[in-house]
């Protein structure tokens, strides 16, 4: 509050400069207008200065402490970093992480690409209208609740997945009772849900590339698949790039569909560093260890930002 | 396909028309269509199981339309858990923090775009930069704080920490770019105040870009689950999300029709927004992207 104060009043008093001549009560008529800005701005910078940057740094600072909330936190130094560096659990939430990441965001980025490129192509527009809200329907539902009826869906006995699966004659998948089968399940529900934003993303991007681009190609004889990796793919990085940049953002921090579908499980199969950083925080009361855990999931969403822009210096074309 | 065929008959547009309906064109269509079966039949499943007796809601085969429907379930929901609470609470939150965001993201969005004043630029680039903050990472200090304030367990627990919105304000303030610098310096001539030229000029003309951020508020805080199971703890301050879930949990593999009833009814206001608002959410989502 106080910067701002002290703010206000330097840019007030650089009003009174010669710059302010243009109109009859300049000077006054500037302050006010910087006083009018700030009144402005207050609730939304007082708000984030309260709920976002005390926060981050809150949690920067409980980082090196141990808290159970009820007696006095603890110096611990780097001892929470060095424990969750050594805890299996710790461990195995963010690996399962990284490879849900890579999974989920190449099936969803592939998803989304296949189909934005053929609604593209002719069509009736009632039936592009048709694709085009379908796909991006499950957008508007809850990850919770499309994560309850999609849990009935795959359940082993009774769920409509392996009902189908025995009618090919094929044995029922325990889904959501093995490892491999509940990582499955996650992927798909979250690719499910999520695709439909890359599609609009990528739908885009592909209305903006002029088709004299594509004439010319066609008369140079490309066509199909050719057209579209030499032509479609460089004409369609920078959106490419927004869309995996936006995906693996969004996908490094899932929680709600592993919460609702199988509680991590079985065992720590399913786990996600979010929600390590939930348990940790809200079950297991190491509120220093969580934020520790919190901060080490932003570091890692940011290097891989910071990867992604500058393998694109190599790869995005930019017209 | 009729008036394709029909165009490929008339002479004068056959140019245009090069292609007729070929096997690539009828390909293109099946996959799509697969692909949309694969999206709408989950929903299709859960519309008609919670349209099926309780006691027959696992039963095999599955239906997906609802030839017969009975309404059974609606009704043993309410009577399961408290859904008048889960809505009104639900309703309270998400009303009130896309009301927030609008009026905050409006003004903000005002003054970094048409105001001059000292740090302009570095604050609004500071307020860009919290977008990168995943809210898991303040998601503790922001649970003490709350609690500091006393608001532990109250809907405004909720409500208050979601208000301030970085995206709302970048939104309004490319918006408010957009429109014509003239108009308030045409204003500021007739004597108009700081205040009139904002409320009775600006604001009128960017109602577009704050139904745009109140219907991606509405979107975003309605089905939201983390900071609900987070910030509530009694059952009376729950919303619908973490309702159903808690409501899963104790049914376990029961009479999942009411469960599914439960997700139907809180899929009622997304579809409003499905239908009513979808270009304006997608504006939302798409928006900063850029080309």
């Amino acid at each position: 509050m106080s910067d701002t104060t002290t703010d206000r009043i330097a840019a007030g008093s650089s009003g009174t400069s010669p710059v302010g001549v243009r109109r009859k009560p300049a000077p006054r008529g500037r302050r006010k207008k910087n006083l009018f800005a700030w009144v402005l701005l207050a609730p939304t910078i007082v708000g984030m200065g309260i709920f976002t940057i005390v926060p981050i740094i809150g949690s920067l600072l409980l980082a090196f402490f141990r808290w159970d909330i009820i007696s006095r936190p603890e110096f611990v130094g780097l001892a929470n970093f060095a424990d969750i560096a050594l805890d299996p659990t710790v461990r195995v939430s963010f690996l399962n992480t990284i490879v849900f990441v890579v999974v989920a965001v190449t099936l969803q980025l592939s998803i989304a690409l296949v189909l934005a490129s053929m609604i593209q192509e002719r069509m009736p527009d009632w039936l592009r209208v048709f694709f085009r809200s379908t796909f991006f329907f499950p957008l508007v539902l809850s990850a919770a609740s499309v994560s309850i009826f999609m849990g009935y869906l795959f359940n082993e006995q009774f769920g409509v997945v392996n009902w189908l699966i025995g009618l090919v004659g094929m044995a029922p998948v325990p889904w959501l009772t093995t490892p491999a089968g509940a990582a499955a399940v996650v992927i798909i529900v979250y690719v499910w849900q999520n695709f439909g934003f890359s599609f609009l993303l990528f739908v885009g991007g592909l209305g903006n590339i002029p088709k004299d681009v594509y004439e010319a190609a066609e008369l140079d004889g490309a066509s199909g698949i050719k057209k579209f990796m030499n032509v479609t793919m460089p004409l369609l990085s920078p959106t490419t790039l927004v869309a995996s940049v936006m995906a693996v953002i969004t996908a490094l921090q899932v929680f709600d569909q592993p919460y609702v579908l199988t509680r991590g499980g079985p065992g720590d199969s399913t786990r996600s560093a979010v929600m390590v950083v939930f348990e940790s925080a809200f079950e297991q009361l190491e509120f220093g260890r969580a934020s520790a855990i919190g901060l080490v999931l932003m570091l890692l969403i940011m290097a891989v930002t910071y990867v992604q822009f500058q393998l694109s210096r190599r790869f995005v074309f930019y017209q | 396909m009729t008036t394709q065929i029909e165009k490929n008959a008339s002479p004068q547009v056959r140019r245009k028309v090069r292609r007729p309906v070929t096997g690539a064109f009828i390909g293109r269509l099946a996959v799509l269509l697969v692909a949309a079966v694969l999206t709408l039949g989950p929903v299709m499943w859960t519309l008609s199981t919670s349209l099926r007796l309780p006691s027959e809601s696992f039963d095999l085969p599955p239906r997906f339309i609802p030839w017969d429907p009975d309404f059974t379930s609606y009704s043993e929901v309410f009577a399961q858990i408290d859904m008048i609470r889960l809505v009104v609470n639900s309703a309270l939150m998400t009303g009130f923090i896309a009301a927030g965001q609008m009026i905050t993201a409006a003004m903000a969005g005002y003054a970094f775009a048409r105001l001059k004043f000292k740090g302009n630029r570095l604050l609004f680039g500071l307020v860009l930069a919290t977008m990168m903050i995943p809210v898991q990472v303040t998601i503790v200090p922001v649970f003490m704080i709350i609690r500091g304030m006393g608001l532990a367990d109250t809907l405004l627990a909720l409500i208050i920490p979601a208000i301030p919105t970085a995206f709302g304000t970048f939104l309004m303030r490319q918006y408010f770019m957009g429109v014509p610098a003239e108009l308030a310096e045409a204003a500021e001539i007739d004597g108009a105040s700081q205040w009139r030229i904002f409320r009775s000029v600006y604001l009128p003309l960017a109602t577009p870009g704050m139904a745009i951020v109140g219907i991606l508020a509405f979107n975003y805080h309605w089905n939201e689950f983390f900071r609900p199971l987070i910030l509530t703890i009694s059952e009376e301050n729950f919303t619908l999300p973490l309702g159903l879930v808690s409501l899963q949990g104790n049914m376990g593999t029961g009479s999942i029709s009411v469960v599914l009833a439960g997700v139907i009814l809180s899929m009622l206001p997304a579809l409003v927004v499905f239908f009513f608002g979808q270009r304006s959410l997608r504006a939302g989502l798409t928006a900063g992207v850029g080309k």
